[in-house]
């Protein structure tokens, strides 16, 4: 069997540039797409198979990110690179134990690959919102390692 | 005889290669010392050493060189005979040829060279001899790194004191020479051998001598180090730098122009490398060998440097700034990098040189006439596509470094340049006669083409610069009837109405913001020509002036435009003032001055005020007559604007009064203060506020908000700080005597303090019966002048005043209360013998103030009610505070003013302050145990008493605060109080004890809220430092005035400080031990304080804290995990994002524990 690189040559997008987020003292900040976004990206989840970010792959941007604060909901909808890829739960499921860190118990986080861009798109949804599923996974020691990795790689 | 065998051992045991360096010195320094002292002779010795200076081993015969050479370098200073040394030097320089113990025999020639001629120095003929045994023998480079560095001392050492000698070595030397530097590689050994190069050429200056034929040699020597290029990585070579290096080979390099066909092509070369180190390297040597070759032998490479030169900053240009804002832009604003600016230094430097040749070269290039021929298809800045601004920039910026080199230049270029920009502008010139022969037709910006206003403003600005860096400006000697002159005054009145006229309102919309720039700094240089050069009329810088105020006074919503115009008026200012032109500094206070006063004046107009303010102070900054008509405008339109409020009753112009009176205070005073000098201003201004307050007959206005008083006051205080005692005397007999005369508030009260009480108990909260307007304002600035005086300020009849202070601030008046502190803190001991009888001691004072019965004004039976220790009606402040009277108004206003005068007393380090805190502590502890109990009980009915009561209690809590802090108002170092050092934490070690022993009795659960609030105050406004040296005992005390301070909304900010101090305390070593101990409690209330729902920075801080808690002991902290977890998770759901951030961070930090 070869191990060959699914997508040998990605697209590399331009990394967006950023606006600064003007400090209000007074008045709540709710909990919006661009801190959700600026959270997923603040640990910088990288591609397992590149060594480029999420970001620069239009993996994720921050209008898939979409968020109901009062309900307690968020919605993510990344695009894997290539229609087969295999690290398409992988990365949904370093997506969801990052989020578990930054958010309250109470919300509900549903992550799905965008429509069409994924050959076995329904199993992948369903194997990253499935609780069982994800707490199974979290489990095997190989999976966990290797999301930890892609968590912490710049902590360490 | 002891002395030679003591001497074998000592050379046995230098000579011997085994033994340790140390052992070695000490031997070399045992004998030189018995040299030195005469004990042993240079003669001696040498016999002694015979066996180790001939004997075939060469080890040892290197050693005993050496060691006789050390000896000698080590007697530098010992005279000796010349047949000894003429028989050293002989020994030495024929060990030369000894390969094998050559150290020795460099070191003793080295030593002998350089003695002084007081001890004796080597004849020339000996020197000579070495130097030729060194040419003879010496294969330097195949020496190691020491040896080569010695042999080149040797050789500078010989160049120093025996360059004769060396000249008439002539071809020999310089072979010798050549062959001893080539392929060396050592950065020390290069500094020395670039040096001996530079020396040996100034050795043989005849260009047909010697060195005409090896200069071709030396140069490709010198030419393989250019540009010095450092491998080792930085630190290494920590004593030779590059640039030491570098400017080592400049220095070779310039040192004859026979170098010259060598190396000015390889500057140019290396010019076009890609290395920018090389290029600035080139362009650096270029210019400093311009002026060592000379002019004919560059005028050879004059247009390869011309063209390279173009080329070069062409290239070096980097990113164009955004802003056109800051004050040190060049041309287009494109960033020069270091290249560009060593190219335009070359630039200035060959012109110097080679006048006529470049301004040739330049004027006939063809880049610049494509440049002037391009201009014309591009109208505005934004047209103008990228690489052509930078062309255009290129152009700019060399034209105006070559134009401000000299008047030869500047001629020329303004000549062959300028009527080909006015052609493209279409402006018009003035004819012969001196008439103007434009038409006053509006010139439509359309023909302002910016590639042609650019130039011609950078040409502008050379010629500007050129005439003020040539010095006297003022005697005229620039010579009127230079071409330039002429050129410009040919040209300058259409310029300058062009200008003007695209300016004017209305016009701007069309053009870019960097049109409108240069367009305003054309009419700013126009303006600020020198008057003997170029004549401006004076209608024609009015016609400039009246152009900018228009732009000031409309169009202030093209911010940009405005900025621009208020800046060139202030450089302009700046100019007129700098210069004696009596003229044109008439117009410009006629034109610019006056009519900016008028504006202020002025409602009619739109300008919004704070852009007024803006505006007349910029302009005044730009030179003090121009500020001291400003102030005066301002301070008359301030004080008109008051008395229209107080007398006319117009409100409307109180809030441009207050707004003017704290420009006074922000922006006047403090540039007063700098300037210096000015303090006629400062009096001037105290005493017209007072005159004024004087002339309002009774006015009963009743102005809504204390701003305009307060203001004033301010206003006050900073001007009177800082005036001299002098003034400051003149001022408060001033204010004294309007004090007494305008007002009842002396008179009444000259006899005994009367405070009327009311006593009907419930309606008591406002309605202290108030002074009428007029006589509020002279109390409250009387007591700013007091507050802000110098200790040597003389106070007029000071008993009356104290009492005055007392009676006013019972009623609530706290500046009276901060006047009372001021005068305790700055008052005088007892003086020995009373010289003066209006000379009021602090003792008196201070009796005054404690032991005088102040009578009240009730004579209703309630009085019965008071305590045994107050007689009848009278009571001193002490017993007003603890509440003997039901007034608890009262007694608010009483602890207040009684916390002032504990501070006064504070900062000067009296010891009656701990009277202060005795009777402020018992205030706390009133509750319900005191003597007045019974009557509150009685009348407890009402909740609103209760309320005031608190306040009461809160007051006194709150003035452990008023003791600690700094306050702006008074009582600081701005308004000359006597402040001691460290009297923070002398005030800390008083009051601590203190209040830990009362916590620790205190049994009623309110008493001990209060004392932790007091405590609270002093932690936080005491130095961390004190603090921290008792973090043990005051941890718990600290955590329970978190608690309490947490309950009431309104103490947020106290809460903050506090939390810091814990903060504080957990990031010390020390400290955390402390918290450590106390960890169950520390935690508790950090999780709590997680939740405080006022402000987020004491969530955001108490998670932090929360982090750091973290690094402790684990074992300490461990049983707390999931405490802190719980409290925590709730915080991810924090409504601030700060919050929540932390929040993560302190979950990650505790959930890996």
């Amino acid at each position: 069997m070869t191990l060959g690189l699914i997508n040998a040559n990605p697209v590399v997008h331009a990394k967006k540039e950023r606006v600064a987020r003007t400090e209000d003292l007074h008045g709540d900040d709710a909990v919006d797409p661009l801190e959700i976004y600026d959270i997923l990206l603040s640990v910088d989840i990288r591609d397992p198979e590149h060594p480029y970010s999420l970001e620069q792959l239009s993996v994720l941007s921050e209008e898939s990110i979409t968020v109901d604060d009062k309900l307690g909901r968020i919605l993510i909808t990344f695009t894997p690179t290539v229609q087969h890829c295999s690290m398409a739960t992988v990365i949904g499921l370093c997506l969801r134990v990052k989020l578990k860190h930054y958010f309250p118990p109470h919300y509900k986080v549903d992550i799905k690959v965008s429509p069409g861009s994924h050959a076995n798109e329904e199993s992948v949804n369903k194997q990253l919102n499935d609780k069982e599923r994800v707490a199974a996974a979290l489990e095997n020691p190989n999976l966990r390692q290797l999301v930890d990795e892609c968590l912490y790689s710049n902590e360490l | 005889m002891a002395v030679p065998s003591e001497l074998t051992q000592r050379i046995e045991s230098f000579v011997d290669a085994s033994r340790s360096p140390t052992q070695q010195a000490a031997s070399l320094d045992a004998i030189t010392s018995l040299v030195k002292n005469d004990l042993l002779t240079i003669e001696n010795l040498v016999r002694e050493m015979e066996m180790y200076l001939t004997t075939t081993d060469t080890v040892i015969r290197a050693r005993g060189t050496l060691l006789l050479a050390e000896v000698l370098t080590n007697l530098a200073s010992k005279p000796l005979d010349n047949a000894t040394i003429h028989s050293l030097i002989k020994f030495f320089s024929d060990r030369l040829a000894d390969w094998r113990a050559l150290r020795g025999a460099l070191v003793g020639c080295l030593a002998l060279l350089r003695r002084k001629t007081s001890a004796g120095t080597v004849i020339a003929s000996d020197a000579k001899g070495v130097a030729e045994s060194y040419l003879h023998n010496l294969q330097v480079q195949s020496l190691g790194q020491h040896d080569r560095k010695l042999c080149f001392e040797l050789l500078e050492c010989l160049f120093e004191s025996y360059s004769n000698e060396l000249a008439s070595l002539g071809d020999v030397l310089i072979y010798g020479i050549c062959e001893a530097v080539d392929g060396e590689k050592d950065p020390h050994c290069l500094m020395q051998a670039f040096h001996i190069i530079e020396v040996l050429v100034r050795l043989f200056p005849d260009p047909s001598g010697p060195l005409a034929s090896y200069c071709a040699d030396l140069s490709e020597f010198l030419g393989r180090y250019f540009p010095i290029h450092f491998t080792h990585p930085n630190g290494e070579e920590v004593d030779v730098k590059r640039d030491d290096l570098s400017r080592a080979l400049m220095l070779a390099f310039s040192s004859t122009p026979l170098f010259e066909p060598f190396s000015v092509p390889l500057f140019l070369e290396k010019l076009s490398s890609s290395l920018p180190s090389a290029k600035v390297d080139s362009l650096k040597y270029l210019s400093y060998c311009t002026f060592k070759y000379g002019a004919d032998r560059m005028a050879k490479h004059a247009k390869a440097i011309w063209s390279s030169l173009k080329n070069t900053i062409s290239n070096s240009l980097l990113e164009p700034t955004k802003s056109f804002t800051s004050e040190s832009l060049y041309g287009l604003g494109f960033q020069e990098s270091e290249i560009a600016t060593e190219a335009l230094i070359l630039l200035q430097a060959v012109f110097m040189q080679n006048n006529d040749l470049f301004l040739s070269l330049i004027v006939d290039d063809e880049d610049i006439s494509t440049i002037f021929n391009t201009i014309t298809s591009y109208l505005s800045y934004n047209d103008i596509p990228l690489q052509v601004k930078q062309r255009l920039h290129v152009v700019g910026r060399i034209l105006y470094n070559a134009t401000k080199t000299n008047f030869a230049s500047c001629n020329r270029f303004l000549e062959s340049f300028f009527p080909c920009l006015m052609a493209i502008l279409e402006l018009p010139e003035r004819n012969s006669s001196g008439d103007f022969c434009i038409n006053e037709e509006h010139i439509s910006p359309k023909r302002l083409h910016f590639g042609a206003v650019y130039l011609c403003v950078e040409l502008l600005s050379a010629c500007r610069d050129l005439i003020m860096g040539s010095g006297d400006i003022a005697g005229n000697s620039v010579p009127a009837h230079e071409a330039c002159c002429g050129m410009l005054q040919r040209y300058s009145v259409s310029l300058t109405n062009a200008f003007c006229s695209t300016l004017a309102t209305g016009a701007n919309e069309v053009s870019d913001y960097v049109d409108i720039y240069f367009r305003v700094k054309g009419l700013q240089i126009l303006a600020t020509f020198p008057e003997g050069f170029l004549p401006i009329s004076e209608t024609l810088f009015e016609n400039i002036l009246r152009t900018f105020m228009s732009i000031i006074s409309m169009d202030f919503n093209q911010t940009l435009l405005w900025k621009l115009a208020l800046k060139a008026l202030v450089h302009i200012g700046t100019f007129v003032d700098g210069c004696n032109e009596s003229e044109k500094a008439q117009s410009y206070t006629g034109i610019v001055v006056q009519s900016i006063l008028s504006l202020v004046h002025s409602d009619d107009c739109t300008l919004p005020f704070a852009l007024k303010l803006e505006a007349i102070f910029e302009i005044g900054a730009s030179g003090s007559s121009h500020m001291l008509k400003i102030i005066q405008g301002l301070e008359e339109t301030a004080l008109a604007n008051l008395s229209d409020v107080y007398i006319h009753g117009n409100t409307k112009s109180a809030e441009m009064a207050t707004q003017l009176l704290e420009c006074f205070s922000k922006k006047v005073f403090p540039w007063i203060h700098e300037t210096g000098g000015l303090e006629e201003v400062l009096l001037r201004f105290a005493i017209n506020v007072w005159n004024h307050v004087e002339s309002w007959k009774a006015c009963n206005v009743q102005v809504q908000g204390k701003g305009i008083l307060d203001a004033t006051m301010v206003a006050m205080k900073l001007a009177v700080g800082s005036c001299s005692e002098e003034n400051q005397n003149t001022i408060i007999q001033k204010a004294y005597s309007i004090l007494s005369s305008n007002t009842s508030l002396l008179l009444k009260e000259s006899t005994s303090i009367l405070t009327p009480i009311h006593l009907e108990g419930l309606q008591l909260t406002q309605q202290m019966d108030k002074f009428s307007c007029k006589d509020e304002w002279i109390l409250l600035l009387f007591a700013s002048v007091i507050v802000a005086g110098r200790p040597k300020m003389h106070i007029p009849n000071i008993k009356e005043i104290l009492k005055l202070f007392v009676a006013t601030f019972l009623k609530g008046y706290v500046p009276s209360a901060q006047a009372l502190g001021s005068m305790i803190n700055k008052l005088g001991p007892k003086a020995t013998e009373a010289e003066n009888s209006s000379d009021y001691a602090l003792e008196e004072a201070m009796d005054m103030i404690f032991k005088t019965k102040i009578s009240n004004s009730f004579d209703n039976g309630v009085l019965s009610q008071c305590d045994g220790t107050c007689n009848g009606s009278e009571m001193v402040l002490a017993d007003l505070c603890l509440g003997f009277v039901d007034n608890r108004l009262l007694q608010v206003h009483a602890i207040v003013g009684l916390t002032w005068i504990g501070k006064g007393l504070l900062l000067r380090g009296h010891e009656k302050v701990k009277d202060v805190i005795m009777i402020l502590l018992q205030c706390l502890l009133s509750d319900g145990s005191e003597g007045a109990s019974e009557l509150e009980q009685s009348l407890l009915e009402n909740t609103r008493e209760q309320d005031l009561d608190l306040s009461v209690i809160n007051s006194a809590a709150d003035a452990f605060h008023i003791l600690m802090s700094d306050s702006d108002d008074c009582l600081n170092r701005k308004f000359h109080a006597i402040v001691r050092p460290l009297y923070k934490q002398r005030f800390f070690s008083i009051a601590m004890p203190i209040l830990q022993s009362l916590i620790v009795k205190s049994d009623s659960s309110f008493s001990r809220c209060m004392l932790y609030r007091a405590t609270a105050h002093v932690i936080s406004d005491a130095p961390l430092i004190a603090v921290l040296s008792e973090a043990k005992k005051l941890t718990p005390i600290l955590l329970e005035g978190l608690s309490v301070l947490s309950q009431d909304a309104l103490d947020k900010e106290k809460l903050y400080d506090l939390l810091l101090v814990l903060s504080g305390i957990l990031m010390d070593k020390n400290g955390q031990g402390a918290i450590i101990e106390h960890a169950h409690n520390v935690i508790k209330c950090l999780t709590e304080l997680v939740a405080y729902p006022h402000k987020m920075l004491v969530r955001e801080t108490a998670i932090q804290c929360l982090v750091a808690m973290s690094e402790l002991p684990h074992t300490r902290i461990y049983p707390f995990r999931t405490q802190v977890l719980g409290a925590i998770s709730k915080a991810l759901d924090d409504s601030k994002r700060a919050v929540r951030q932390e929040a993560v961070r302190c979950r990650r930090a505790w959930s890996v524990l």
